[in-house]
């Protein structure tokens, strides 16, 4: 094998009126570990994908060895000697690693002779810088392994220019450096490309030969590593930017120790730590951000103090007491929660707004005498009310929220939490996908909230939603604290850095 | 009575004998759900397909005099409703579970309808083959004697096994049932796959019904299968999906099946009821042991919704 050049030229992607990228190109050389480097909604994951043939581009054209080639679905792409990695994995589970890459190979014989396969395979494993276990079902293996078995399949597919996304978002350390030494020979030696997507400056110094980096759909520009140091790297991601914008909010010394987490340790999906050890306290009358790229621990820390996760390890205390997340203890702590996609973490689709609005209150009067029966009036009435208060757009307090519009749910999620004057606001990427106006009346809502004394904790993959709210910055990174700051005297250089792992 | 000449051994023997008999139907409804679920796909009408295999089978061989057409009739009859299935479920906003439930009710109520003149004619029985012969005790002659299709069950069990391994349609039909993207990315047609899966495995379940009718109880009635096709869907959960374990785990049923009249054959006669209700008991008694909501079933078919 021989490693191809690809060049991308004037890609431009539009979803609605959202440009997800903007007349973009990028050369990658024969032999090269290109990094794509960016936050998130960058565009990197577009660019890739329409270079998969996932996504039509809008306008843009492909040089493969300095050839035009038309890319119209991933078939195409694979033809073309184009593989993808994904964070997620996409070998099956149940199947064992031979049976997974004989499949995927799609000429199969009536009745496959895995003696041969096996052989053939084994064969194809001595000329590999690594190996997978060949007969264990890929569900048995680990994160590290599993994402080895889906590098070496595009191998044995004879694809030699590999697109990584995020490729070791999923392991741990070690793990990702055996992985990116070993392809990192394969390119040295010429017989692969790679292109990887990433967020860690680390794994650009030691592997990479040539960056690219995107913000908001725009290149930013493509330069070799050794030309570019973290500083310069972070300003090139993040920008430079106002760091604070301010939406009238007092000056007030900050409180009592609302929230408190001491050595909290929560574990994700499929078992592995994704909060560790993390300490944090959160004072009446502040709001702390917490920044970073998803992934990094933030929706199971949200999810354990909304209580939909159980914890392994460590304590949350509200007011100094210990605090599991319960109804009563959010009643009697006055604690108010947006999640993220309120949709599906804080509503019932098919119930209306209504009701909806009464989830925290419908067992309390008005809107019930004795917490068995339930009145619809007060219900509707105090609806009304706070639909007027918070401009949600519906048809009415008996429309099934499931109809209106992200914002507007966003809205009247926000309309429940706030009505109730709680002492802890939880918000998670409040503003994800919403227009401008509407964006800035909720960032207003949330200083408000603040302005009255509520301690306010904020996640954002937004770096600029962070920076413009928050009393003080903390930056998570593989689940850890990576850097706490006054928002006052922050520098985003060093934020930038941060989310990245340094 | 005829237990008392061997004492106690007759219970274990009376469980063979049971095991031997009572688990046929057992063994291919399991194992016609196992290969529906390798799919992707799950079909709870089986206990209608049973029972409607059950009356054509009878029928058949009413009508014709040999049980053998009856077992072929049977099957055909099972092809058609797992077609009808899965046809019902690619429709799009169907879902499989309620479709499965329908199915099952209207397979027993057209079973009754068409059946009811066959109730009490006598039709030809398939017949066993004797293996007991080289005992001179009666017991173990009589619990060897062995239907022909159980025997084609164990050898299904075993081909099903080595096809879903061996086979390109196996591992196509598997793929179908773990990851849709990836099979999708191969070329195969996941909806033609799901279909012939679903219509191969009804094929099974209405030859289990024609043993029913044709050989042991021998007879056509409405509560002929006393919802044995149910527990063999909660069987091949307990299988985890292999055909080789869906065989044991109809032996099982079938010797818990047996208990309360071998109990009965050496004179426990208390709780007798208590005992007929070891396999549901049973069923309950695996379901608990082996489902929990924290953690997903290993060996589960990927895109299998209901276990999602």
């Amino acid at each position: 094998m021989t490693a191809p050049s690809l060049e991308l030229i004037g890609f431009t992607k539009r979803f609605g009126a959202m440009a997800a990228l903007d007349d973009v190109s990028v050369k990658i050389e024969a032999g090269a570990f290109h990094a794509l480097l960016g936050e998130n909604g960058a565009g990197k994951s577009t660019l890739v994908k329409c270079a998969m043939g996932y996504y039509a581009a809008d306008q843009g054209q492909i040089l493969l060895n300095g050839r035009e080639v038309e890319i119209a679905h991933p078939r195409q792409a694979h033809e073309l000697g184009l593989g993808m990695v994904y964070q997620h994995f996409t070998l099956v589970p149940n199947m064992t690693v031979l049976e997974n890459f004989v499949l995927s190979r799609g000429d199969l014989p009536a009745v496959i002779d895995w003696t041969a396969e096996r052989r053939a395979l084994n064969a194809f494993f001595e000329t590999t810088p690594f190996t997978v276990p060949v007969d264990v079902p890929v569900a048995d293996l680990a994160a590290g392994q599993k994402q080895k078995g889906e590098i070496l399949r595009q191998l044995y597919l004879k694809r030699n220019l590999l697109i990584l996304d995020e490729p070791t978002s999923v392991l741990t350390p070690d793990e990702a450096d055996e992985v990116l030494t070993t392809l990192k020979k394969l390119t040295t030696s010429g017989q692969i490309t790679i292109v990887t997507i990433t967020h860690k400056f680390r794994e650009v110094n030691t592997y990479c030969d040539a960056v690219t980096v995107l913000r908001r759909g725009q290149l930013i520009g493509t330069k070799p590593t050794s030309e570019l140091d973290n500083d310069r790297m972070a300003e090139m991601m993040v920008g430079r930017r106002e760091t604070r914008t301010v939406v009238e909010r007092e000056t007030r010394p900050p409180g009592k120790a609302v929230l408190k987490l001491e050595g909290l340790s929560v574990a994700d999906n499929v078992g592995q730590l994704a909060v560790e050890e993390l300490a944090l306290e959160i004072r009446a009358g502040e709001i702390v951000g917490i920044a970073g790229v998803s992934g990094n621990g933030q929706r199971e820390l949200v999810e354990t103090l909304a209580g939909q996760r159980d914890l392994e390890a460590g304590r949350m205390l509200v007011h100094g007491e210990v605090y599991t997340a319960t109804r009563p203890e959010m009643v009697r702590h006055k604690i108010a929660c947006l999640p993220e996609e309120p949709l599906r973490n804080a509503c019932v689709a098919d119930m209306s707004v209504a009701e909806n609005i009464a989830l925290r209150s419908f067992d309390q009067p008005p809107s019930s005498p004795d917490g068995i029966r339930l009145r619809r009036s007060p219900m509707r009435e105090t609806a009304r009310k706070l639909i007027e208060a918070y401009k949600v757009k519906t048809p009415g307090p008996d429309a099934a929220i499931r109809g209106l519009s992200g914002g507007n749910v966003q809205r009247a999620v926000l309309a429940r939490e706030l009505s109730s004057e709680g002492d802890l606001l939880i918000v998670a990427n409040p503003c994800f996908g919403l227009d401008f106006a509407a964006v800035a009346e909720i960032r207003a809502r949330i200083v408000q909230a603040r302005n009255r004394g509520a301690a306010v904790l904020l996640v954002s993959e937004d770096l600029d939603e962070i920076l413009q709210l928050s009393d003080r910055i903390v930056v998570m990174f593989d689940g850890k604290l990576a850097l706490q700051t006054d928002a006052a005297t922050a520098e985003v250089g060093a934020i930038g850095r941060a989310m990245a792992g340094h | 009575m005829d237990g008392s000449d061997i004492g106690l051994w007759g219970v274990p023997l009376a469980m063979l004998a049971g095991a031997i008999r009572v688990s046929t139907p057992f063994i291919f409804v399991s194992l016609g759900e196992c290969l529906t679920e390798r799919s992707g796909r799950i079909n709870l009408g089986l206990e209608g397909t049973l029972m409607m295999g059950a009356m054509s089978a009878y029928g058949t061989a009413l009508l014709s005099g040999s049980p053998w057409l009856g077992v072929l009739v049977a099957a055909f009859v099972g092809l058609l409703l797992g077609a009808l299935h899965a046809g019902l479920c690619q429709l799009p906003k169907v879902n499989d579970i309620a479709t499965g439930i329908g199915l099952m009710l209207f397979g027993t109520g057209l079973a009754f309808f068409l059946g009811k003149p066959y109730i009490q004619p006598k039709a030809p029985n398939l017949g066993a083959l004797d293996l007991g012969g080289w005992s001179s005790i009666p017991q173990v002659q009589q619990a060897l004697q062995v239907n022909p299709l159980f025997i084609v069950g164990i050898l299904l069990a075993f081909a099903l096994a080595w096809a879903l391994k061996n086979t390109r349609w196996g591992l196509i039909v598997r793929l179908a049932g773990e990851s849709v993207d990836a099979a999708l990315a191969i070329g195969a047609s996941v909806g033609r796959v799901r279909l012939l899966a679903t219509a191969v495995g009804g094929a099974f379940a209405g030859i289990g019904g024609a043993f029913l009718s044709l050989y042991y109880p021998g007879s056509w009635n409405e509560g002929l299968s006393s919802g044995q096709g149910l527990m063999a869907v909660a069987l091949v959960i307990f299988a985890r999906w292999d055909p080789i374990r869906c065989l044991w785990a109809s032996l099982l049923f079938g010797a818990a099946g047996a208990i309360s009249p071998a109990l009965q054959s050496v004179g426990v006669t208390q709780g007798y009821y208590l005992f007929s209700a070891a396999p549901y008991v049973l069923t309950l008694a695996l379901m608990i042991a082996t489902c929990s909501p924290a953690r997903s079933l290993r060996g589960a078919p990927g895109e299998l919704g209901a276990v999602k």
